[in-house]
């Protein structure tokens, strides 16, 4: 079961959820973690996981033989992504604008295209609480895509796992749907102000296109008012746990503490939320 | 002074970790600078949860479709199952066929657009069909003119939209001289739609929160930032709630030459003005937090015009 924590804004606790929930379901169950926030991983921060394996996520680039090529220009035409030019008598690849897509190399009509492999972040792999498995990655500073190193982290799942955690990033484009468009289950961390209801409502937005069921934790509950829980209350995605703006939370967390050791009565709350997750996916199978 | 400058300065407020304070920030950065004779234009640059609109209040003057990427389609009715399409495709974006749907057909939410099936199918059965990914508008607000867009849910190519909304604010800032200086308010993190916010910004306000994470996050965009030789200045939001943070971004700053200009105590005026639809500074303007963001505006008003 692939449970997936988003937001739409950032700063709403993604992070402080997914890791309170994986503490907390690691006691009785085997987990996965992955910390798809490629960007600005922070997981890691508060799991602190054994890292012992560090791969390099990479995108497979192409290589033009400047001799075999006939200067047709077709991968030119063919790149939807400009990522190839001809300047003079030589085809050029502008490495940061490819996707990894292979069509160049894979139509060639001359074969003059092969490809490199073009590292464009790290992987980071190890275990939290002894022996769940945790993964990251870390995008290299100064390049433009995240997704594909969230879908090479993803590769990592097995169909031994029980249970996998993803902790998105912020936004609602791509890197949120490589995250999430197979998660069988979002939790959608929120806060109840005009910002957090309007990323939300992008949220949700997101996920008639993925399908998934959701429930909502609205997190620094007081702080604004009451129109995310208005807005949420004709709508198939039940509040699941509200966690009150209290700065002895802020304070733990910004040193690093899980939320579950702050406040430890919220850890019963956790497997009550992984109760309803777990009803309410074996209730989408079942249809 | 900033407005016997010739050239319109852009200014761009970012933090790597989501969540610090820019888009409250930034708005009220919008309303003392407009107080200020230098009218800026001002740019949500953060497409896909744009919410400065929502403490500025707009009137749409222009609205735009953005239409960028494309998606294949496969017609079943030439579809011969020859399985090329599904060879070819690296995004896991071709569905093979089952009993209710006896073609191969294309999941729309993985496509990325690289159109390679549409070179590979023999019997020619895929094209590439236009998406609209969003859209853009002009509109006015309370304190100036503002560029901003809503990306739709899913969509891609936020950072072709965030360069489509800067271009348009500069050349309509060099049209209307009696603007000065663009304001972007930026989207978290350090990839594609956060370097298309700042290239060739003449500065970057970095908002960064005291904690693990704040800290991390702010080492990575300092880094990026840094990399494309974008000059930068922090500002700490919600100081106050752990100083430990604090003195840990302040050592980091020191180390990397770069300049605190503030230090902003966390402050319930900021989400209450954000629930009232307004910049904290307009809201409230003698709360500690407004005080402390008037000297932040003083101070990069300062740097700007040298």
């Amino acid at each position: 079961m692939r449970i997936a924590i988003a937001s739409g804004k950032g700063g709403t606790g993604k992070t402080m959820v997914a890791t309170s929930l994986a503490a907390v379901v690691s006691e009785k169950y085997k987990i996965r973690f992955l910390d798809c926030d490629v960007e600005a991983p922070n997981a890691h921060l508060f799991l602190n996981p054994t890292i012992n394996e560090n791969n390099s996520a990479i995108i497979n680039i192409p290589v033009i033989d400047q001799e075999q090529c006939i200067l047709c220009g077709q991968c030119v035409d063919m790149c939807e992504f400009n990522a190839l030019a001809m300047l003079g008598d030589k085809i050029e690849i502008f490495e940061q604008l490819c996707h990894g897509c292979g069509s160049c190399t894979i139509h060639c009509p001359v074969q003059a295209i092969t490809e490199t492999p073009r590292k464009i972040g790290e992987i980071k792999s190890g275990a939290y609480n002894d022996d769940h498995p945790f993964v990251f990655g870390e995008l290299t500073i100064s390049e433009p895509m995240a997704t594909p190193i969230i879908r090479q982290i993803k590769n990592r799942i097995t169909k031994d796992d029980e249970i996998t955690i993803l902790d998105s990033p912020p936004g609602s484009s791509c890197s949120v749907v490589a995250t999430l468009h197979d998660a069988d289950y979002v939790l959608l961390v929120t806060e109840p102000t005009p910002f957090g209801l309007h990323d939300l409502k992008q949220m949700i937005g997101v996920l008639s296109h993925t399908g998934s069921p959701a429930g909502v934790i609205i997190n620094r509950n007081g702080i604004g008012d009451t129109k995310v829980e208005d807005y949420l209350s004709d709508k198939p995605f039940p509040v699941l746990m509200k966690i009150p703006f209290q700065e002895d939370i802020a304070e733990g967390l910004a040193s690093g503490k899980l939320l579950i050791n702050i406040i430890p009565e919220l850890k019963s709350t956790f497997l009550d939320v992984l109760a309803v997750i777990k009803s309410e996916v074996k209730r989408e199978s079942g249809q | 002074m900033l407005t016997q400058s010739k050239a319109v300065k852009e200014m761009v407020v970012l933090s790597g970790k989501g969540g610090t304070g820019k888009t409250s920030i930034a708005a009220a950065l919008i309303h003392l600078a407009s107080q200020s004779q230098i009218n800026p234009v001002f740019v949500d640059a953060d497409v896909d949860a744009a919410n400065l609109a929502l403490v500025t209040g707009v009137k749409h003057l222009e609205q735009h479709d953005f239409i960028s990427s494309k998606l294949a389609q496969i017609d079943p009715e030439k579809c011969d199952l020859c399985h090329k399409c599904y060879e070819v495709c690296r995004f896991d974006a071709i569905k093979l066929p089952t009993n209710a749907q006896d073609s191969y057909k294309v999941i729309d939410l993985l496509c990325e657009g690289c159109a390679s099936c549409v070179y590979s199918c023999p019997q020619s059965a895929i094209h590439m069909i236009d998406q609209q990914d969003g859209e853009w508008y002009l509109s006015t607000t309370p304190f100036g003119p503002l560029y901003h867009a809503e990306l739709f849910p899913a969509a891609e190519n936020s950072g072709k939209l965030v360069t489509l909304i800067r271009k348009e604010a500069k050349k309509y800032a060099e049209n209307n001289t009696e603007h000065h200086l663009i304001i972007i308010d930026g989207p978290p993190g350090i990839g594609c739609p956060v370097i298309a916010s700042s290239t060739g910004v003449d500065l970057a306000l970095l908002v960064a929160e005291p904690g693990l994470s704040g800290s991390h996050d702010l080492k990575r965009i300092v880094q990026t930032l840094s990399h494309f030789k974008i000059p930068q200045v922090i500002c700490i939001n919600k100081a106050n709630l752990y100083k430990q943070g604090v003195l840990e971004i302040r050592k980091f700053a020191q180390e990397n030459n770069i300049q605190i200009l503030s230090e902003i105590p966390f402050d319930n005026a900021i989400p209450k003005a954000m629930v009232q639809a307004k910049p904290v500074t307009e809201f409230s303007p003698t709360s500690h937090a407004s005080k402390t963001i008037e000297k932040l505006w003083l101070n990069i008003e300062k740097i700007l015009t040298n």
